[in-house]
């Protein structure tokens, strides 16, 4: 490890590796700094990624794929479940070595990476960042960067610490717990989505699954609602009931903001990437696609701002800009929808499942079950089911 | 009265230090503190822990 780089990422998530493949990929010098003893774990997310945005992105590997799903099952309050052709194909990863083979992409291209090293503080000259301080294996270190990315998740502090507000109100963050659950009785090629006040107020449950008979099964619950409805409480109530006696083979929490990008992601010498920059879907909460798509363009403005000499705010904000472009714009509509759905009361959704599944099945494409949900209900719901289904 | 997290049942996911609006939950790979000086006893982290970690205490 040197003591100075041109770019300096803090945290090894997609993100982060995406942003340092791309910086070294344009001639900058990058090290990436992980706080956790690995990269890739711990497997904090629910896996699900749709495998058209990911082919996008990087040459993708078979070893990553737990699952594919073709079938979205959507489960109402009173359990009227439909199913749909979607023609939409998405993957259940396997994060764990997902994010090592990304990281191992961001190496051969130059970058550095090291774990067990925790930021904990950015260096300032003359109000200008140049650089972070950091620990590692018990040492204290003063590292120089001309660039640095916060791509340190939903607990980022880098942000914070120069002067960017990044605190997720409340109501904007969804309080998530999950457990893989070992021999459950389960359709592999089916991704559940439950909604209900009862089942998980103000976001959803999900059952992905991971195996033949293995399945990550999770829920969000919105901060509006758990102070009075306790995650874990609730995702145990649902798993008593329908697998009951399963032995999980692991128990993440976790927290999905659910707003939309942060107003600023920029700074003089700073990016923010990913959950740090609050970029998700806010409908699905996925996060995996929005933070590699933004690490690929901050790596890439990282490049040129190095070359350039050019690390201001106004250069680096060609990033917030393309970002917007590419994504964030959509997720601006999504976030207004998710509003709108989580005040839809149960009867509201019972209503709409009922008339979606009184199309017959083979009739059931995608094209069918947006002409009859306009005929019958609000615009919104076509466009929940739009945003819901194509990432 | 001050907020204290539970180390042993913490899963140390972060969801905390992303609603506190003081900054004042600081997380490292495997331990979690509260600034007593920075907190401002909200009681946003107590509720939104998706394990129910954080306690209030006298």
């Amino acid at each position: 490890m040197r003591n100075q780089y041109d770019m300096i990422v803090v945290g090894g998530g997609p993100g982060g590796a995406m942003a340092a493949r791309h910086a070294a990929m344009g001639g900058a010098s990058v090290l990436v700094l992980e706080k956790d003893r690995d990269i890739g774990l711990p497997v904090r997310c629910a896996e699900g990624i749709s495998e058209r945005a990911l082919s996008l992105l990087v040459p993708v590997r078979e070893r990553w794929i737990a699952c594919e799903v073709n079938n979205f099952l959507l489960v109402a309050p009173d359990g009227t479940s439909l199913t749909a052709h979607t023609g939409i194909t998405g993957y259940i990863l396997h994060r764990r070595l997902f994010d090592a083979d990304l990281m191992d992409l961001a190496v051969e291209a130059g970058a550095q990476v090291l774990t067990r090293a925790y930021v904990h503080d950015l260096v300032f000259e003359d109000g200008v960042i140049t650089g972070v301080k950091m620990v590692h294996l018990g040492k204290a270190y003063s590292l120089k960067a001309k660039i640095v990315i916060g791509a340190d998740g939903v607990e980022s502090r880098v942000g914070r610490w120069a002067g960017l507000k990044t605190h997720t109100k409340m109501v904007d963050m969804e309080s998530c717990v999950q457990m893989t659950l070992a021999k459950i009785k389960i359709d592999p090629t089916v991704a559940e989505f439950h909604m209900g006040h009862k089942i998980a107020p103000g976001g959803y449950l999900w059952v992905f699954p991971k195996g033949k008979d293995t399945a990550n099964v999770g829920l969000g619950i919105s901060g509006k609602y758990t102070k009075e409805a306790r995650p874990i409480d609730y995702l145990q109530e649902f798993i008593d009931k329908r697998f009951p006696g399963a032995s999980p083979l692991s128990m993440v929490a976790g927290g999905v903001p659910s707003a939309p990008t942060l107003n600023k992601i920029v700074t003089h010498g700073l990016m923010l990437v990913g959950d740090a920059a609050r970029q998700i879907n806010p409908v699905t909460g996925g996060g995996i696609i929005c933070a590699m798509i933004a690490g690929k363009i901050a790596g890439e403005t990282a490049a040129e701002a190095i070359k350039a000499d050019n690390v201001t705010e106004k250069f680096l904000s060609k990033y917030a800009k393309q970002w917007n472009k590419e994504e964030g714009r959509r997720n601006e509509s999504a976030y207004k929808l998710k509003k709108a759905i989580v005040q839809f009361p149960d009867e509201e959704f019972n209503g709409i499942a009922k008339t979606l599944s009184s199309i017959p099945f083979e009739e059931r494409t995608v094209y069918n079950v947006f002409k009859t949900s306009l005929i019958k209900h609000p615009k919104l719901i076509l466009e929940a089911a739009k945003v819901f289904l194509e990432r | 009265m001050k907020v204290e997290i539970d180390n042993e049942g913490c899963d140390f996911c972060g969801t905390c230090v992303g609603v506190c609006p003081a900054d004042a939950i600081e997380l490292m790979e495997s331990t979690i503190r509260i600034d007593q000086e920075r907190c401002t006893l909200c009681e946003s982290c107590v509720d939104i822990c998706p394990l129910a970690v954080p306690e209030v205490v006298k």
